[in-house]
């Protein structure tokens, strides 16, 4: 079943284009990673969702409802963490806690406890005097004490240390058993490669990608180094073989993923002495995509 | 649907009441006993009726009515009948003042902040949190104005019966929510909350503008300005009440178009999008006196233009007063020429205090804006750069005291615009830039306070605002209410010579300026020495 539906959403800021016709599904019970470099519209998408810009053209829906319309309605059942969490200066941490949970409804003061523990936030202190990562404990602690069944999550780690972030996979892996679903923002690719089940890579205002990794991986380079006791010949001239080099491991080169058969074949023929297949990572992956894309724009 | 707009309103009620425990009551505790102090004071100031009626005819001129607004009941001037002349205005000012700043706190700059955000991603209505500030505010209004009526009624004085001290409170509680549904409006048009107060403060000063130009002159532009409207009740003489409820549903109804305009709107935008900027920085944006000019440049031309068009208003009425006193012997016999000088002269002067007062704002607007930076942690990334502390805090304070230079300058200019063509006999521009000039030391006292409160007291930076709100107090109604002298003394706007009617002072406007001086370099020491917050 899908929770979040989006079709062809546009979204324009006066004549500049933020989203040019996104689609998204998000099913039940999965975390799904939305990555994508900055400005490339994954807050303004996140936004959208929630209700809070308009959009300009097509179709968002969360647990079937238009997302405009039935705003409130989806908001009973969902949970938000922005990126760039800004609190009420003179009020406490606790009592912004308490305010976001009654809010949304339900009150649990153990869940509350709980967590305020887990996340070793002292909820005494004004906001104000909050350090970024605190201030960012601050919405975590609201969004997970409240019983959600979809979580948005904006870049939700941003300012945290190891350790919490840490806590925080420990709290998504948790939601994830209980088979609710995780919409996640990041720019850490290493903590969207641990949680996530599927993702989408979004850059200027368009989804170039999406997919579960395993099929995303199918999609670019293998990173292959070997030895072989024969040296090959004109392996550098093989089609579907980049960036050859030769480092004191042995050859090192990648395969694009429809030729890694032949190629592998081919230098088997040469003695192998051994062999390092690593499959890309997410940052191979995400580099390969802007880079074939046109390249990252210069600051 | 529509209900789902305000959903969870009442839960924000009570949580905007719990952000502003303190600074609610303060306003209210404030605004009620000024007006009750001068209630009080009153029947010992004026205590006969004779002495009530002389005062009642000076007050029947243009001059003063430009100022307070047109005299009721002044064949019978009884103590409420002064109270209402003399307060009402300036009361209904300092309502508007307090509902545009508290409307401001909960719309515009929670939603600038990314507070909104939050609270929007929960159940919330999308109208829930514009609806539960103008409550909050309307509300906080009603209150005001109930213990300002009930009180004023039970200090027995014999004048100011039930009746007309509950409209005397009404008339304070919808001029609050008029100008608190005002703000609500100019929220939604304004992208910051700068550009939502200079909105509203700009609609509340030209409401009160029109008001003066429309009693000197023309009844019908009187009514269409709030403030002119609000006093044609006549309180405490004739007691009329459609105006309160002509001013209640103007501000239903801009309050209905905020929230319509609200509710279709993206959040975090105003009504007009942003536009793309420079690529680079001029060379100009590269110092820090570029930069402080670049930040403030927008309030510091909008003041200008401010100051101009006030002062040209001012002038506007200068032809009613000249030919109203030519004509009035009575007048010229209550009110002897003081060393030969004509009375338009004198009221020359006050209007140049007050509007001196008025260029001491955007001055200290520029001042505090370090503050606000500093709140905003944007003072970190510079001084962490080869910017020292005291070049930093100096560019405010070169900015703030040219800007007190321009304004004066602009205010001469302004005055003379029209004085010149309304007048038979006009002033002399260089008399008129010799009266706005000689403010000026005291305007740079101003930037001084507010330098050392920076410097020295960075959380209370806002007491330079009560400081100059007590300035205004005691030099607009140091005459009608006999404030003692010492009192304005203790205000540098008391200190400065009133040309033309007094001989210039170069003692005074010296030891201003030194005052000044000395105020900025401790404020500049205190500022070096103390922790910057971000
Ligand atoms: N109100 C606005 N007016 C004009 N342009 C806007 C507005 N809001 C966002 N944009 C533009 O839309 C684009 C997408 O912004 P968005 O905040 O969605 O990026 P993002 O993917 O979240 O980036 P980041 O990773 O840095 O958080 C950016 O180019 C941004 O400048
Ligand atoms: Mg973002």
């Amino acid at each position: 079943m899908s929770i979040i539906t989006v079709r062809n959403l546009t979204k324009r800021f006066g004549n500049f284009t933020a989203l040019n016709g996104i689609d998204l599904d998000v099913k039940q019970g999965e975390v799904f990673g939305f990555i994508g470099p900055n400005g490339a519209g994954k807050s303004t998408a996140i936004r959208i969702l929630l209700g809070i810009l308009k959009a300009t053209g097509g179709e968002a829906k969360i647990f079937g409802k238009d997302v405009w319309h039935d705003a409130v309605e989806i908001h009973r059942r969902i949970a938000y963490v922005p990126g760039d969490v800004n609190l009420w200066p003179n009020l406490t941490g606790g009592e912004v806690i308490d305010l976001l949970v009654r809010l949304r409804g339900a009150s649990h003061r153990s869940r509350r406890e709980e967590f305020i523990e887990r996340f070793d936030l002292d909820p005494t202190k004004k906001c104000a005097t909050y350090s970024k990562g605190n201030r960012q404990k601050v919405a975590l602690i609201a969004a997970f004490a409240s019983d959600a069944e979809l979580y948005i999550l904006d870049e939700p780690t941003s300012g945290l240390d190891p350790l919490m972030e840490r806590v925080f996979q420990e709290c998504i892996a948790e939601v994830k058993a209980q088979g609710k679903t995780v919409f996640l923002s990041s720019h850490i690719l290493s903590e969207v490669e641990r949680l996530c089940d599927r993702v989408s890579i979004i850059r200027q205002g368009k989804i170039i990608e999406t997919g579960s990794l395993q099929e995303l991986r199918h999609l670019t380079r293998t990173n292959v180094v070997v030895q072989t006791a024969r040296s090959i010949p004109s392996l550098a001239e093989m089609e579907g073989v980049h960036d050859l080099q030769e480092t004191e491991r042995g050859l090192s080169f990648q395969v694009d993923a429809e030729q890694l058969g032949d190629v592998i074949a081919y230098i088997s023929q040469y003695d192998i002495i051994s062999l390092e297949c690593a499959p890309p990572t997410l940052e191979d992956l995400f580099l390969h995509h802007y880079e074939e894309a046109g390249g990252a724009e210069s600051c | 649907m529509l209900k789902e707009l305000f959903h969870a309103t009442g839960q924000l009620v009570r949580f905007i009441l719990r952000r502003d425990r303190v600074r609610i009551p303060i306003w209210i505790v404030a605004i009620v006993l000024t007006t009750l102090t001068v209630a009080v004071a009153l029947p010992g100031l004026y205590p006969t009726e004779q002495e009530r009626q002389i005062l009642a005819e000076t007050m029947r001129n243009p001059a003063i009515t430009s100022m307070l607004g047109p005299a009721y009941g002044i064949d019978n001037y009884t103590i409420g009948a002064m109270m209402a002349h003399e307060m009402l205005l300036f009361s209904a000012l300092t309502v508007g003042i307090m509902s545009i700043l508290l409307v401001t706190r909960h719309t515009r700059q929670d939603e600038e902040s990314g507070r909104d955000e939050m609270i929007r991603s929960l159940p919330v209505g999308r109208l829930a949190h514009i609806t539960a500030a103008l409550l909050v505010v309307s509300l906080v209004n009603v209150i005001l104005g109930a213990l300002v009526g009930f009180s004023l009624y039970g200090l027995g004085i014999e004048s100011m019966d039930l009746h007309g001290s509950l409209l005397y409170g009404a008339v304070l509680a919808v001029s609050g929510i008029f100008f608190a549904a005002l703000t609500a409006l100019a929220a939604q048009l304004a992208e910051t909350s700068r550009g939502t107060l200079g909105l509203a403060f700009g609609a509340l000063i030209v409401a009160y503008l029109v008001r003066a130009v429309g009693d000197v002159s023309s009844e019908p532009l009187a009514l269409l300005s709030p403030l002119g409207l609000v006093l044609r009740t006549q309180v405490y003489v004739n007691n009329t009440w459609w105006p309160v409820v002509v001013t209640l549903i103007a501000g239903f109804v801009v309050g209905a178009f905020a929230l319509y305009l609200n509710s279709s709107r993206d959040l975090g935008a105003g009504l007009i999008p942003a536009r793309p900027g420079r690529k680079f920085a001029s060379k100009f944006l590269l110092s820090p006196v570029g930069l402080v000019l670049r930040l403030q440049r927008t309030a510091i031309i909008s003041w200008a233009i401010g100051m101009f068009v006030l002062a040209a208003s001012y002038g506007s009425v200068f032809g009613d007063i000249e030919s109203f006193f030519s004509n009035s012997e009575l007048m010229q016999l209550l009110l002897p020429m003081t060393e030969g000088h004509a009375l338009t002269e004198q009221f020359l002067t006050v209007v140049m205090a007050v509007l001196s007062m008025l260029s001491a704002i955007p001055a200290v607007l520029t001042v505090l804006r370090l503050k606000a930076e500093e709140n905003a942690n944007r003072i970190e990334p510079l001084l962490a750069r080869a910017v020292s502390r005291p070049s930093l805090a100096g560019s405010y304070l070169v900015t703030a005291v040219m800007a007190a230079v321009v304004m004066q300058l602009l205010t001469a200019l302004g005055f003379w615009s029209l004085t010149a063509t309304v007048m038979d006999e006009p002033f002399s521009f260089s008399l008129i830039l010799r009266a706005a000039l000689v403010y000026i030391p005291a305007i740079w006292v101003m930037v001084g306070v507010a330098a050392l409160l920076i410097g020295c007291k960075p959380r209370h930076a806002s007491f330079a605002w009560f400081y100059l709100g007590y300035s205004f107090f005691v030099i607009y109604f140091g005459g009608l209410l006999r404030i003692p002298e010492w009192l304005k003394i203790l205000t540098p706007f008391g200190n400065v010579p009133q040309l033309p009617v007094e001989e210039i002072h170069w003692l005074s406007l010296v030891v201003l300026t030194l005052a000044a001086a000395i105020l900025m370099a401790f404020g500049l020491r205190g500022y070096r020495q103390r922790d910057v917050y971000g």
